[in-house]
């Protein structure tokens, strides 16, 4: 039974590779219920800055980017291998994948929390308490699943990490050149090559630099603070609360 | 995906707007979504394509296109969509906040934990505040941008790789109904809150234990033992929401009612 579990998020994988938005969405939301409030905020973040971005403009501004592409030659070849050159990875691509990789992490935390379900299934069902309800119990961030969802966010720091700096070093930079120079085999010599959109390419570079910065910094605060909640339970620091409830909030 | 998600999460917040927010919303579906999808994305889908230069200079055109439209319309009216659409969450966000501080207390803190008192006030106000500034924003930068918002017919470029070159082009604009919207509903809630404070009437501390059954059954017949005393007036919506407020804050409330 842990198997079908197992299949159900490498199901949410394969949604996400088919570019299936919506059904990486349904499954990263049910994972959402076991976050933090930054965690959420994150999500929200996440879908609407980026993903949202990346499906409504940015693939428009990518789409024509090879055909666009010219060359100042009429030698049949150079303008493909100058293209290969200079661009090995389109930005959508790599932007697809980091938000698939990013994501990833999330599935974790239901993996465990399913496992958590399977295994105490048989002893809650003696006590009668009712599948439903089994299914829907929120369960407290602590003890492996603390670490589980540590690690969780980790990776998802690794991963941002890893792929701005991956854009950043195979483009040079944020911003798209205007013109570039190619001399490969079989452009006969060193030829000028014009990109497409420029502007609104590194615009969008920018934007979703930017945004993924922003999740960064959220996750960074969302470690920090299970870390700082961890060792205030752990020291038995309970600091003591007056029950007054502001409730001008 | 497509514009559907925004539209859930919109829907979702419609419960805590106001009159004129759920007008705002309808707008921004019906004219700027909708149109969006249907009409400015068929419009704009082939700009490049069909941006013809008068000269066959290689890489001409994709330095002149660049020059004339470095973010094209339909980018720029989509960012502003989201962009625009998302200070509403900050108010989903605290009415999620209040719902969770009521789990963790575990007894009713709030009368209506959607109604537009003490905190959530000035997360709408903010939130109105940061849509207009989008909105105004975004309308400069277009304006700035593109010259005004007429789209020309003719543009002359002589960017490097160019000699001296002529275009052709067409296009159309909506924002300003949305800006208003956001000015009439901004003084309509502080209208609102000052002629809450200005007709609120004090309550004695000792009617302030009340439990929800008996202010229901207030409403329907006025003659329980409840507060026989009291005029119906009292039992109408604002002063419902004011009976929960605590002691100690209710100073704090008005000086900011004064200070509004």
């Amino acid at each position: 039974i842990p198997l079908t579990y197992f299949l159900w998020s490498t199901d949410a994988l394969l949604c996400a590779c088919r570019m299936s938005w919506p059904a990486l969405h349904t499954q990263l939301v049910g994972a959402n219920r076991h976050s933090t409030s930054l965690g959420k905020i994150w999500l929200s973040v996440l879908f609407i800055f980026r993903v949202m971005v990346l499906v409504v403009a940015a693939e428009s501004v990518w789409g024509d980017e090879q055909t666009d592409f010219t060359c100042n030659t009429l030698q049949p070849g150079c303008e493909n291998v100058c293209y290969d050159q200079f661009f090995p990875v389109s930005h959508i691509r790599l932007w697809c994948l980091q938000l698939l990789f990013v994501s990833t992490p999330t599935l974790l935390i239901t993996m465990h929390v399913a496992y958590r379900n399977h295994r105490d299934k048989k002893r809650l069902l003696q006590v009668s308490y009712k599948l439903e309800s089994l299914k829907k119990r929120k369960l407290p961030i602590a003890g492996p699943l603390w670490w589980t969802y540590a690690f969780s966010i980790l990776c998802r720091l690794l991963f941002e990490g890893g792929f701005m700096y991956a854009l950043y070093v195979l483009y040079d930079g944020f911003r798209m050149p205007r013109l570039v120079r190619c001399d490969q085999w079989p452009c006969p010599n060193l030829v000028d090559c014009f990109v497409s959109r420029p502007t609104e390419k590194t615009i969008f570079t920018v934007f979703m630099a930017t945004a993924s910065s922003l999740c960064m910094v959220l996750n960074m605060a969302e470690l920090t603070y299970l870390i700082a909640k961890s060792i205030q339970v752990s020291e038995g620091l309970h600091f003591y609360r007056p029950k007054q409830v502001h409730l001008m909030l | 995906m497509n514009w559907g998600f925004l539209e859930n999460v919109l829907s979702g917040v419609n419960k805590y707007s106001t009159v004129i927010g759920r007008i705002w919303l309808s707008v921004v579906f019906l004219f700027r979504i909708l149109v969006y999808v249907a009409a400015a994305e068929q419009v704009w889908k082939d700009e490049q394509k069909d941006f013809v230069c008068n000269t066959r200079q290689p890489g001409c055109e994709n330095a002149c296109f660049d020059r004339s439209f470095p973010v094209s319309q339909v980018r720029l009216w989509a960012l502003q969509l989201i962009m625009v659409s998302t200070p509403s969450l900050l108010v989903a966000l605290h009415v999620a906040y209040r719902e969770n501080r009521e789990v963790r207390h575990k007894r009713k803190l709030y009368a209506d934990k959607g109604s537009l008192d003490g905190g959530l006030f000035c997360t709408y106000t903010v939130s109105l505040l940061f849509k207009t500034a989008f909105e105004v924003g975004f309308l400069l930068a277009f304006y700035f941008i593109y010259n005004g918002f007429e789209v020309p017919i003719l543009i002359r470029c002589s960017e490097s790789p160019c000699p001296n070159t002529i275009f052709l082009y067409i296009m159309g604009c909506t924002s300003i109904l949305c800006i208003a919207l956001n000015v009439i509903e901004f003084v309509y809630i502080l209208w609102k809150r000052l002629w809450k404070c200005v007709t609120r009437r004090y309550i004695p501390v000792e009617e302030r234990h009340w439990n929800t059954s008996c202010q229901l059954n207030v409403i329907k017949l006025p003659d329980l033992p409840c507060h026989p005393t009291e005029t119906p007036q009292l039992y109408s919506n604002h002063v419902h929401n004011f009976k929960s407020i605590a002691n100690t804050e209710q100073s704090l409330f008005l000086l900011m009612c004064m200070f509004i």
